[in-house]
């Protein structure tokens, strides 16, 4: 082996170490995480940790059960508004649109991913918070403020994805649909849509995830309380505003309760993650 | 009973259009909203002068460094890793087991929420490693959190070198490392770029990770172990606290004006691209 | 300096990639100085012989290879031949033309700069002679720093002749350089490869068996991996041995 073909083991040898970069520290998170959080969960009883409705620290009272039917509220509701209007806006962008219309919107969209997060959480309490308080009644900070605002944060994870999923039909499902005389939309929603479906499905979690995954827009709006919410009008708090709010102050097993909650919604995101990965790969391989 | 489908494509038609206005007519509203009320609140001065009283006087300067220097050191340490992932995957191995861990390392760690980075770097970086509330702590952190990104978009970019220009190097004597150099990289480089810039509007707008980490203070950083202050993390607190409306709707300005031309750089260079290989 | 007459011993060779075998036990003597003309039909392993020459299809996922092929008396295939000097050694020229996205100059100074050649004099030097040999100076003395893609699909194969030239190769392998060409610029690449067997041993692959016949000393006939008959291309085009390559040649099969 000469010089050259050495010197080539060597580059080849520190990029694999390289890549491995990202597995690395998503290892060490991983180890880091539960660590911290476990520890706290066995000691009070996991069941004790997730269904118990007390969440009192300086009391050594650790239920998570308001913040997690928190999140799943705030979650749902954002699916709520984010489904229908990002399936309407990627429908629209591959579908009914021309290329200029496209040329235009595709980067509005794309904006509309880059706002900071902290600045959609602003705009909920300056200007919709205080319209549902007046409208509807209530604090206003609440699970329907939550909800609208995380469903305009998850559109452009919908739709970006389901405009890839629906570009990657062939052109010949249509062209047949058409050619049988049905319309563009009958098209649409009895030949491409179900053909697009794991795509559209694997958007849809993806989205789910980000919802569950946000934090700083959510405390803003949310109202923050340690209850089970009782109507959509009622303040709530998640699971992340739970760790964002109370890690600034938080000491010995208050804060490893705080890396606990952590740990949930870690393993909530992994599973919902995979099962994206595994939807639309199951496209690929279908389609073939 | 069913409609004439004419009838219930226009009626879909509208449906679908009405909706995706309204989504653009947010997106605009919210452009707007923040530009009306922040513009007025924006000059020289308080772009360039140290925030005075808590924030409630004085203008952003030291948090504009902050969010400038860890950014910087972000892209840094990330930019290597990224691209020498990429490279590795395209250019050393055919795909394998070891390609498809690597891979879903990757993309495990993109779906990863900011919270969780924000934990974990104040348990590592912060606590255990012992650099405190800090530029570094807040850089090692952003750097993961923008990884996967530079990963995705570098291999697309060497990806789409041809491959034709691999054989061209090859069979005038170049070795791998020669090829990925002087062939491969400079045409995949705006495809790169777009990544990392792509990576720097996000790191901008970045908050709950960066508290945690980098901490809240105003004074200009000096050190690498320095604490400092974001401009999305000045922004929260002024708003939070109701410190400071004019100054809060300033620094958001700054941001979404900051974002725009990110967007803007990342169109512009992408078009290039597209042309070049078209 | 190499005295044998022979500058290519294939013996015994055959190519694999995976379970495919792509080169069924080749034996074929590549005389120095002359121009050894390739045809066959597609997929007859024509391609697959010129990279196994320069080695390029180590590059494929599961190349196997048995045999031997010897350049100045050693195998070109053992472990501790360095494959890169080997390649500059046998240039080779592709069927599209593929100039780099650069200047007609660093297309030119490619191979040498990755060579390590630094001095400009130099590289000056070795550009205006390699171009003057390729046919194409001439052409485009006066705009050496435009960017080579702006070049027609003729001068562009000259400048991938060239570029090859500037490693001054002992070889020059062709696979299917005209075809895609104008008869004007094949006609020009087939003036230069004349001039430059006096210097060179080419090898020429083509699809074309008029090319051969035009150009070519001796001739090869390949099909489906295996080299059927090998000589004179004079013979082979009005007395070839086999029926298979009479066959060929009048068109029943192709």
């Amino acid at each position: 082996m000469n010089r050259l073909e050495r010197k080539d083991r060597l580059v080849r040898l520190t990029l694999l170490v390289v890549a491995f970069s990202a597995v690395s520290i998503l290892a060490v998170i991983t180890v880091f995480m539960f660590e911290q959080g476990t520890p706290v969960m066995f000691k009070y009883g996991l069941k004790n940790f997730l269904a118990g409705s007390d969440w009192y620290p300086s009391e050594k009272s650790f239920g998570l059960w308001p913040m997690i039917v928190g999140s799943i509220y705030v979650t749902f509701g954002a699916m709520v508004i984010g489904v229908p209007f990002g399936l309407a806006c990627a429908i629209v962008l591959t579908e009914f649109s021309s290329k200029h219309v496209r040329r235009v919107i595709k980067p509005m969209i794309e904006l509309l991913a880059g706002i900071p997060s902290v600045v959609y959480g602003f705009m909920g309490v300056v200007i919709l918070v205080p319209f549902i308080r007046q409208t509807f009644g209530g604090p206003g900070l609440s699970v329907l403020a939550a909800s609208i605002i995380l469903g305009i944060m998850i559109l452009p994870t919908i739709i970006s994805i389901s405009v890839d999923s629906i570009r990657a039909i062939s052109p010949a499902y249509r062209e047949g649909s058409i050619a049988l005389g049905a319309t563009k939309w009958q098209t649409v929603r009895m030949v491409v849509l179900p053909a697009a479906r794991s795509g559209i499905i694997a958007s849809i979690i993806l989205g789910m995830g980000r919802a569950i995954g946000e934090t700083m827009a959510v405390i803003m709006i949310a109202g923050n309380a340690v209850s089970v919410p009782r109507s959509i009008l009622s303040p709530v708090r998640t699971l992340t505003s739970n760790i964002a709010l109370e890690m600034g102050y938080a000491a010995g097993e208050h804060r490893q309760a705080l890396f606990a909650t952590g740990v949930i919604l870690f393993i909530i995101i992994m599973v919902l993650n995979t099962v994206a990965n595994v939807t639309s790969s199951r496209r690929n391989r279908v389609k073939g | 009973m069913s409609l004439d489908p004419r009838l219930s494509q226009r009626i879909a038609k509208t449906l679908l259009w009405a909706m995706t206005v309204l989504t653009v007519a947010v997106l605009v509203f919210i452009i707007f909203f923040i530009l009306r009320k922040g513009l007025p609140a924006l000059s020289l001065e308080f772009l360039t002068k140290n925030p005075v009283d808590m924030g409630k006087g004085g203008g952003i300067f030291s948090t504009v460094i902050g969010t400038i220097v860890l950014t910087a050191l972000a892209i840094l340490i990330a930019t290597p890793l990224g691209v020498g992932t990429a490279i590795y995957l395209t250019e050393y191995t055919w795909e394998n087991a070891v390609t498809r861990v690597i891979r879903f390392g990757a993309e495990c760690l993109a779906g990863i929420p900011s919270i969780i980075f924000g934990l974990f770097g104040f348990i590592l970086f912060v606590t255990k490693l012992g650099f405190g509330w800090s530029i570094l702590s807040g850089g090692l952190t952003l750097a993961f959190m923008i990884l996967p990104t530079i990963i995705r978009t570098s291999e697309e970019a060497i990806k789409s070198v041809p491959a034709a220009y691999r054989q061209v190097s090859f069979s005038l004597g170049g070795t791998k490392w020669q090829t990925v150099t002087r062939v491969v990289l400079p045409s995949a480089l705006p495809g790169i770029v777009t990544g990392i810039i792509l990576s720097v509007g996000r790191s901008i707008g970045e908050t709950a990770a960066v508290i945690f980490t980098a901490g809240s203070a105003l004074r200009l950083p000096t050190s690498l172990f320095s604490s400092t202050r974001t401009m999305a993390v000045h922004f929260y607190i002024l708003a939070r606290e109701g410190i400071s409306m004019s100054r809060a709707y300033g620094t958001a300005a700054v941001l979404i004006i900051a974002i725009m031309a990110v967007n803007i750089a990342t169109y512009c260079l992408m078009n290039k691209f597209i042309k070049k290989y078209s | 300096m190499p005295t044998d007459p022979v500058a290519i011993r294939v013996i015994r060779f055959s190519q694999f990639y995976g379970d495919e075998q792509t080169l069924i036990n080749l034996d074929l003597d590549v005389f120095r100085n002359e121009i050894l003309g390739v045809i066959g039909p597609a997929r007859s392993g024509k391609s697959t012989f010129l990279c196994a020459l320069n080695r390029l299809n180590d590059l494929v996922r599961g190349s196997r290879v048995e045999g031997r092929i010897e350049i100045d008396g050693r195998n070109i295939y053992d472990p501790d031949v360095d494959v890169v000097e080997l390649r500059r050694k046998l240039g080779t020229v592709f069927a599209t033309p593929i100039p780099l996205p650069r200047s007609i100059f660093e297309n030119t100074a490619f191979g040498p700069r990755m060579a390590g050649v630094r001095d400009e004099v130099e590289l000056d030097e070795i550009v205006r002679d390699s171009l003057e040999k390729g046919g194409l100076y001439e052409e485009v003395k006066d705009r050496l720093d435009t960017s080579a893609l702006k070049l027609s699909g003729g001068q562009q194969q000259r400048l991938c002749l060239a570029r090859i030239l500037a490693l001054k190769p002992e070889f020059i392998l062709l696979d299917e350089p005209t075809s895609g060409l104008d008869p004007i610029s094949t006609m020009k690449i087939e003036d230069s490869l004349r001039k430059l067997k006096k210097e060179y041993t080419i090898v020429l692959v083509t699809n074309n068996t008029k090319q051969a016949a035009r150009v070519a000393d001796r001739t090869a006939f390949f099909l489906n991996g295996e080299l059927i008959e090998v000589g004179p291309t004079v013979r082979i085009f009005t007395a070839p041995a086999d029926k298979r390559t009479d066959d060929y040649l009048r068109g029943r099969f192709g």
